[in-house]
């Protein structure tokens, strides 16, 4: 029987339904290969339901702009690539320390500057995580189909609305430019989380105050609060301070609203790991190769098994060593010059074998190279 | 002396009005020296928006990075201080996303002509109804005196310690020719001027910039010999034309002058009344 609810969808207008599910109605972005099909659907979708979209003059502000959207109350979000990935950097970062909900979405091409813009990649992994200056924890998930874009897109914005965090979706070129036959989600289908809204009396809100779960209540501007969010380290308050003892609990916010609920941000496909000698660990398209070629293992008789990172940070430290802790050997397929391949070394203990696969010549991992190495470490 | 009574009262009323709009629990002074044009600025500003009847709740003030960009800080409206050059970016989001509110920039030259040179234009291009009042010093002064986009040539600062050998920015013209529907230039001299310049701009819907020539004494007047605060307010007084009174004279006798007053208003259509449209039109649509 024919599904009718089935649609042919491309991956980056697959964010678009995924946003715009979990509540997104503010959007502003820069044109840029190969997102902009993201910017599109926005400015297509977004009138019919009330939302706003507006294309700024920059990256920068387009970030700007999706900040500011966010401490007025709305669920906002940009996409874009490497070149405007880097240049939203420093309002990134702003975000992190005011604490502002928002999710970016870097459709990654090859670099570094111009680069490849038409190319696959995923070489903005560490930049994902580390790319504004500073110290500060960073959640950064990665679907590998079009199917996990709709729900990742859904999850980002959910996890950037309970922690108060920016959240990036790490998408490539090849996932934002696919078209698949999927299942749009339907209405009550997944759980959307909204942000904790202040309730005290204005007088008594302190809207960077610490709680149990870490994370402030917000209030929006024009509802009676009257905050202030400012870039400078700030105390409880939102007021600047150079005091050692209010930088360092501020800081400390940061990291530990996120990494203390680390297991409910975590998230890995586990595939084939229960008797395997030799795991796959990898994130995004990458995974759709490897998932053929442990199939093509398994069918001839190799142990191998695959483990998905679907959220990338904060990195799922214990939950990767439990499910690899009968292997002695981890492959770990990267479209760049080896970035996750770091971690797993860090979190696996010292006589695990790691053997990294790279490609970074615009191309993808075919399941025949997978094959190859896997044939290779045997 | 009636007169001066009734004088001294108004003063009062007026200074009342101030502070009933300083952020309950800030810690003052303030990070400004002392006899700095800004707070000249500010208090302008407030009147403005107490004469306009604004509730503090529909106000937002966004600000970047810079000497200015501290005023929101100190103002009790919800406030954001933002990045370098920037705020004009993020102002759009609030403004775009809550269009009832009042949304205010506060920049200075270095802010809003340089590094945010981009946001400044294409905010007038757009006409989004943001009041942006951009304070001019011509010098960076919270980094310690460097040279400016409005730094004139030949002027002396810690980067242009042989003179600027560039050219400077009438930000009133740029703002006119890049679309903004209101410019008006007032100093930190002529405060009953400036506070209608503000309330002018507030109360037009569109994108509004005003211009205010202030004093930084610390660094730009000490470099230059342009005296103490003081000083440097009377020549503001001395080098200002009115806009009346500048169509009666010569570009020779306008050399080294500067006009005050609104420049342009004209009524093109706002960026969110034209997006609503826009909405209305397409609402409902699959």
């Amino acid at each position: 029987m024919v599904d009718t609810q089935r649609t042919l969808l491309l991956g980056n207008l697959a964010a678009v339904e995924g946003a715009i599910y979990a509540g997104m109605r503010f959007y502003a972005g820069y044109p840029i290969t190969p997102s902009t099909e993201v910017a599109e659907g926005c400015s297509r979708e977004l009138p019919k339901i009330g939302g706003r979209f507006i294309q700024m003059e920059d990256e920068i502000a387009s970030i700007g702009a999706v900040v500011g959207a966010s401490v007025s109350g709305m669920k906002a979000m940009t996409a874009t690539s490497g070149p405007g990935f880097s240049l939203m950097q420093e309002n990134i970062g702003y975000a992190y320390i005011t604490e502002t909900p928002c999710v970016v979405i870097n459709v990654q091409r090859g670099g570094p500057s111009t680069g490849l813009p038409t190319k696959v990649s995923q070489s903005d992994t560490m930049q994902a995580r580390w790319g504004p200056h500073g110290d500060y924890t960073a959640i950064v998930v990665a679907p590998s189909t079009v199917g996990d874009t709709v729900t990742e897109t859904i999850r980002a914005f959910n996890l950037s609305e309970r922690f108060r965090t920016p959240v990036v979706v790490l998408m490539d070129e090849i996932i934002g430019h696919q078209r698949e036959l999927i299942s749009l989600p339907k209405p009550g289908e997944h759980q959307v989380i909204n942000r904790v809204k202040a309730t005290v009396p204005p007088e008594e809100f302190q809207p960077f105050r610490l709680t149990a779960n870490g994370v402030s209540p917000m209030a929006a501007y024009g509802e009676g609060y009257r905050t202030i969010s400012t870039g400078l380290t700030h105390d409880p308050m939102g007021f600047t301070t150079n005091k050692p003892e209010e930088i360092k609990v501020k800081l400390d916010k940061l990291r530990n609203k996120i990494m203390d609920f680390r297991s409910e941000i975590t998230k890995l496909r586990v595939e084939m790991m229960d008797d395997a000698e030799i795991a796959f660990v990898s994130y995004g398209s990458v995974s759709r190769a490897v998932l053929l070629a442990v199939a093509l293992a398994r069918s001839a008789g190799v142990k191998v098994g695959l483990v998905q990172l679907y959220t990338v940070w904060p990195f799922p430290d214990n939950k990767l060593r439990d499910y690899c802790q009968k292997c002695q050997k981890i492959i770990v397929p990267e479209l760049n010059m080896g970035q996750i391949v770091h971690e797993i070394r860090r979190v696996m203990p010292p006589d695990t074998e790691i053997h990294s696969l790279q490609r970074y010549d615009g191309e993808i991992l075919t399941p025949m190279q997978i094959l190859e190495k896997l044939e290779e470490v045997m | 002396m009636a007169t001066v009574e009734k004088t001294k009262s108004v003063e009062k009323q007026k200074s009342d009005a101030v502070l009933n709009y300083f952020r309950p629990r800030k810690k003052l002074p303030s990070v400004w020296c002392a006899g700095c044009g800004n707070g000249i600025v500010m208090s302008a500003l407030i009147r403005a928006i107490d004469k306009l009847g604004y509730s503090k709740d529909e106000v937002a003030m966004v600000s970047g990075i810079g000497c200015t960009s501290r005023m929101p800080i100190y103002l009790d409206f919800s406030a954001l201080h933002t990045t370098h050059g920037r705020a004009l970016a993020f102002a759009t989001g609030i403004k775009f996303a809550k269009p009832h509110m009042k949304v205010i920039v506060i920049t200075g030259d270095g802010d809003c002509l340089a590094i945010g040179g981009n946001h400044f234009i294409h905010a007038c291009r757009r006409n989004i109804d943001i009041t942006a009042i951009l304070i001019n010093n011509y010098i960076y002064g919270m980094t310690g005196g460097q040279g400016s986009p409005t730094t004139p040539s030949g002027a002396i600062s810690t980067t242009t310690p042989y003179g600027n050998v560039e050219k400077h920015f009438d930000p009133c013209k740029l703002a006119q020719a890049a679309g903004a529907s209101f410019v008006a230039r007032g100093t930190v001299y002529h405060t009953p001027q400036l506070e209608k310049a503000i309330t002018n701009a507030l109360d037009h819907n569109g994108f509004s910039l005003v211009e205010v020539i202030s004093n930084c004494h610390t660094y730009y007047g000490r470099l230059n010999r342009r005296g103490d605060a003081v000083s440097m307010l009377n020549a503001f007084k001395e080098n200002s034309v009115t806009t009346a009174k500048a169509k009666k004279l010569s570009p020779e006798e306008m050399e080294g002058k500067f006009v005050i007053g609104t420049l342009h208003e004209d009524d093109r259509t706002e960026f969110c009344d034209e997006y609503q449209k826009l909405v209305d039109a397409h609402m409902g649509e699959k």
